[in-house]
């Protein structure tokens, strides 16, 4: 066999393990592409990175306020099974006191992918995120000096099987997480740390969903690549609770545009009550999608990097 | 740590990644569906003698199809789907003569980079 030949047969062999992933990275279900949204978990394992993600929250009840900055990783082991990271540095301003900064806590998770149906563009992964103790500036910025396992489920449904006498709504997706935090520890400094029981949604109308499959109104890149949603997001404590504190939330209306190699998102933040913060908070967000980045290395499945 | 070292922060953070934005090899991601003759969701008076997409990336010929079915789900293509030659990010393939109806139309593409995708969607022919 000559060399043509044994290069041929490589490449074959390349798309042909490549295509019978069942896991696709990115946020595929069927010809449904799910965007990494900027305020809930996304439902797929993926290689992608957010560097940074910029977040000014709305004011505390005191006037405080902050601006963050956010880096997150997501690595796929195997085509199904991903680790992510997390971390983050903050810079508070409180009424009468010199600015504070540093670093908040670390967080890792695993995530496997439960199912992917592309009939039905439905997704689910199930995911156990940890935030680590003593990784963050504890007593300045108030970063957990306790350890917190938070078990969830992710989910996604894009509305593309809809009957054909609903066009227009078939571009809508909605993803969603359901989860818990469990704390390691029940009390820092006199304070109880509760359980948790988080619940988030992202509701998505997709204009490039729109374009390839419904109908082409003509849209052109970039326009054809904006996907406007909505996000919200709760935890409300489910016990050892603290006297006044109450469900706390967001609602967070944006766009995100999604090119060949990254999106970027912007969001205002808005919060549901005064326990929330407010006032108005934003937020913008690059972030990348590794596994185009790097197709034939560091964006594939580490499983996969010998093949 | 001030405002200033965290404008410092958030530009090394943008450095970064324009670096690695710089990084990225050209015309290697995902194939997405740009645009379609006859177009996605449209209604044509006479059916064209063959259809053509055009993708966001170069796609692997050997590996990307596309076929078109009427509402029974009969194939009315003539199953010769190609990437035409010096168009790499096109697919083509020619069709029998069409009868006024609705017709869908489904590909699967795999890109260069070896990324799979694909899509449905529907044009009709003539005014039913």
């Amino acid at each position: 066999m000559n060399r043509h030949l044994w290069g041929a047969a490589a490449m074959t062999a390349v798309i042909l393990l490549s295509a019978t992933s069942n896991a696709l990275a990115h946020g595929f279900a069927g010809q449904r592409f799910f965007p990494a949204t900027l305020l809930t978990d996304d439902p797929f394992v993926a290689d992608e990175m957010s560097l940074p993600t910029f977040t000014r929250p709305p004011s505390g009840a005191d006037g405080s306020y902050e601006y963050d900055l956010d880096i997150d990783l997501a690595k796929r082991l195997t085509p199904d099974l991903g680790l992510t990271l997390g971390y983050g540095w903050a810079n508070v301003h409180s009424p009468g006191m010199p600015a504070i900064s540093g670093f908040g806590p670390l967080s890792t998770g695993v995530q496997y992918q439960l199912f992917v149906n592309a009939a039905h563009e439905a997704i689910g992964l199930a995911n156990l995120s940890v935030t680590w103790a003593h990784t963050g500036r504890v007593e300045a910025l108030g970063a957990p000096d306790f350890t917190t396992l938070s078990p969830g489920f992710d989910f996604g449904k894009g509305f593309g099987d809809l009957p054909g006498s609903l066009p227009f709504l078939r571009p809508f997706a909605v993803t969603g997480n359901l989860g818990f935090d469990f704390p390691t520890k029940t009390e820092s400094a006199g304070v109880p740390n509760s359980n948790n029981f988080n619940y988030g949604f992202a509701f998505e109308y997709s204009l490039p969903y729109l374009q390839c499959c419904v109908r082409d109104f003509g849209l052109r890149r970039p326009f054809s690549q904006l996907i406007p949603l909505v996000e919200v997001a709760f935890t409300t404590p489910i016990n050892r609770i603290t006297p006044g504190v109450t469900t706390t939330g967001t609602v967070q209306p944006g766009i995100i545009w999604s090119g060949q190699y990254f999106q970027i998102g912007a969001e205002a933040i808005i919060p549901v009550n005064h326990a929330s913060g407010r006032g108005l908070g934003g937020l913008v967000q690059l972030h990348f999608y590794l596994d185009d980045l790097f197709p034939h290395g560091f964006g594939r499945p580490v499983s996969e990097w010998l093949q | 740590m001030t405002r200033a070292t965290m404008i410092r922060l958030g530009t090394a953070a943008l450095a970064a990644s324009m670096t690695l934005g710089l990084a990225i090899s050209p015309a290697r991601a995902h194939a997405f569906l740009d645009h379609a003759n006859p177009a996605v969701g449209s209604t044509i008076p006479t059916a064209p003698p063959a259809i053509t997409l055009w993708f966001t990336q170069d796609l692997e010929p050997a590996f990307s199809a596309v076929t078109v079915t009427n509402q029974a789900g009969q194939r009315v293509d003539l199953g010769n789907a190609q990437v035409p030659q010096g168009h790499p990010d096109e697919l083509q393939v020619g069709l029998k003569a069409l009868a006024p109806g609705t017709y869908a139309v489904s590909w699967h593409v795999v890109s260069v980079d070896t990324h799979p995708t694909e899509g449905t969607f529907t044009f009709q022919v003539g005014g039913e």
